[in-house]
């Protein structure tokens, strides 16, 4: 039941407002990243890839696989939450690194 | 860093870790306050309202302290209902928010958090910044400490976790769960540039004034939440915050939720012209009392959003933040005193909270969410009831309004007398 709406500014203009100080180590992993995995296999919905607000999460279906930007992650951690297979690993970037906000 | 030990370690330096350090300090304590943005309020985000009587009390009268970040003293609130093409708004002005302690402030929170965490090195405590706190540590059955992502170890007598709504350092220290999609909301928001002659005129508001909005009905399409609208010095904050569950049960990104919010007829006209200038997302502990960890243990401590402290229909969270660090901060000052750090000299901090508003506002509404939640489409149908009964109140059509005063009672009737009164019953607890 996604509802279609118009959206003037994308999510991919609006991460363009924000600086990020970049790490060098994903803070974002996934606890199984096969094909088996139940991304693959067993999730429908995938509330990791519609939900995020900062576009972390794609789902490349000639590879069924999901590809983890965290580059892009702005570190409110509701990726943990909404995964249904626990199967989302993110923990704070390294001290410094990440998202820098200038009004917040 | 420095190798000796602290008294206290602060994590986080939001609202709750600040006022927590500042008390601490200035009682002559040695304080770390740990940071893990470049720079205090790197990854914070918040409407942002700020009450202004719980910072009061930590710094008097801050309002007239040089450099205060603040942006506009709210002079006007209001609430508005939503249909997709209809609206009723309803405001309160009163010059009395502006006297004495102005009742609040608009703020925007980097600057603000930065200006703060300065005010807690002035009392004497340590401020790091970049230091990622990736484990506590554990000495003799309690916290003694914890450990950085650099591997760097750090300890104290008392650690405090006041790092915010996915406090990370309260579950490694084992006090709570990952959360679940119904305990918290996911807001986004932009601040949108624009003229502040502009944003007076807008508003009706004097030069420097402020006001600020909370918008309910169609814009959050069914979902559980609200829409705020709130006036910066140059800027305005919009922001939509709804369930995380229910984002994730109609698959919908907070990003282009926020993009109808801007188109709605009422928001379109009040932020035409002005020009986006960040984006931001971040989660709001909205489990409330339900979903509070314990408060403290050995050598530990939590405050603010990292104890799911907010009271979400009366937008309050930061001044919460503010009130439970400073109890904690005065926690640990008598337990230094008796040189006595265990879970039960800690408990102190949870009578503190239950003397104050905390705990029992947050008790009063512990309940609303649900209530609100259990009747599906409530914030569709009855902002839709209200506007279309004031539809008829303002429309000459041409038909006798004792016709309009019947299809009034139609309207009522459609839905039940005893069906809203049972639903509207729980609001009583929000209304005062």
């Amino acid at each position: 039941m996604k509802p279609e709406l118009k959206v003037d500014m994308t999510v991919e203009a609006k991460l363009g407002t924000l600086e990020w100080k970049k790490s060098p180590e994903a803070h974002i992993s996934l606890r199984d990243a096969s094909p088996a995995a139940p991304c693959a296999a067993k999730c429908q919905d995938k509330p990791c890839v519609t939900v995020c607000p900062a576009k972390v999460y794609e789902w490349e279906p000639d590879h069924k696989k999901i590809v983890v930007n965290y580059e892009n992650c702005i570190e409110c951690g509701a990726c943990r939450m909404l995964c249904p297979y626990d199967n989302i690993i993110c923990d704070w970037p390294l001290g410094g690194m990440g998202v820098k906000y200038k009004y917040g | 860093m420095s190798e000796s030990s602290y008294d206290a370690i602060v994590v986080g330096a939001g609202p709750a870790g600040i006022s927590a350090a500042i008390v601490m300090a200035r009682a002559g304590l040695k304080v770390a306050l740990l940071e893990r943005g470049e720079y205090p309020g790197a990854k914070n985000v918040q409407g942002a309202v700020l009450y202004s009587r719980m910072l009061h009390e930590i710094l008097p009268d801050f309002w007239t302290m040089p450099g205060a970040a603040l942006e506009r003293p709210v002079v006007e609130q209001k609430t508005c209902v939503t249909t997709e093409d209809s609206w009723i708004t309803f405001g309160y002005k009163s010059l009395k928010f502006l006297q004495g302690i102005p009742n609040c402030y608009t703020i925007i929170r980097v600057k603000f958090d930065q200006w703060y965490a300065a005010q807690a090195e002035t009392a004497g405590a340590e401020l790091f910044c970049g230091v990622t706190v990736r484990e506590v540590i554990r000495k003799d059955g309690r916290i003694a400490g914890i450990k950085t992502s650099d591997g760097d170890e750090l300890e104290s007598s008392v650690v405090l976790a006041c790092d915010g709504a996915n406090s990370l350092l309260a579950q490694k220290a084992g006090l709570i769960d990952e959360l679940k999609p119904v305990e918290v909301a996911l807001g986004a928001k932009e601040v949108i540039g624009l003229d502040p002659k502009i944003i007076e005129d807008r508003f009706q508001l004097n030069p420097g004034e402020g006001s600020a909005m909370d918008i309910f009905g169609s814009v959050t399409l069914g979902m559980l939440g609200y829409a705020f609208l709130y006036t910066n010095k140059e800027s305005l904050s919009l922001g939509v915050g709804c369930r995380l569950s229910d984002y994730q049960a109609k698959g919908l990104r907070p990003s282009d939720h926020l993009e109808l919010v801007k188109r709605h007829p009422y928001v379109a006209k009040l932020i035409s012209g002005g020009k986006t200038l960040e984006y931001s997302a971040h989660l709001i502990p909205e489990g409330g009392f339900k979903s509070m960890p314990p408060l403290f243990s050995d050598g530990f401590l939590v405050a603010g959003d990292a104890a799911q402290m907010t009271n979400p229909p009366y937008r309050e969270g930061s001044n919460i933040a503010m009130t439970a660090g400073r109890l904690a901060g005065e926690t640990v000052i008598e337990a230094k005193k008796k040189g006595d750090f265990s879970a039960a000299s800690l408990s102190a901090y949870q009578l503190k909270l239950k003397a104050s508003y905390v705990l029992s506002d947050m008790e009063d509404i512990k309940d609303l969410e649900d209530a609100v939640a259990s009747v599906p489409g409530f914030l569709e149908a009855y902002p839709k009831l209200a506007c279309d009964l004031a539809h008829l109140r303002f429309s000459a059509d041409g038909v006798p309004k004792r016709q309009h005063l019947r299809q009034a009672f139609r309207l009522v009737a459609d839905r039940g007398l005893w069906r809203i009164a049972k639903d509207l019953w729980p609001l009583r607890k929000v209304a005062i």
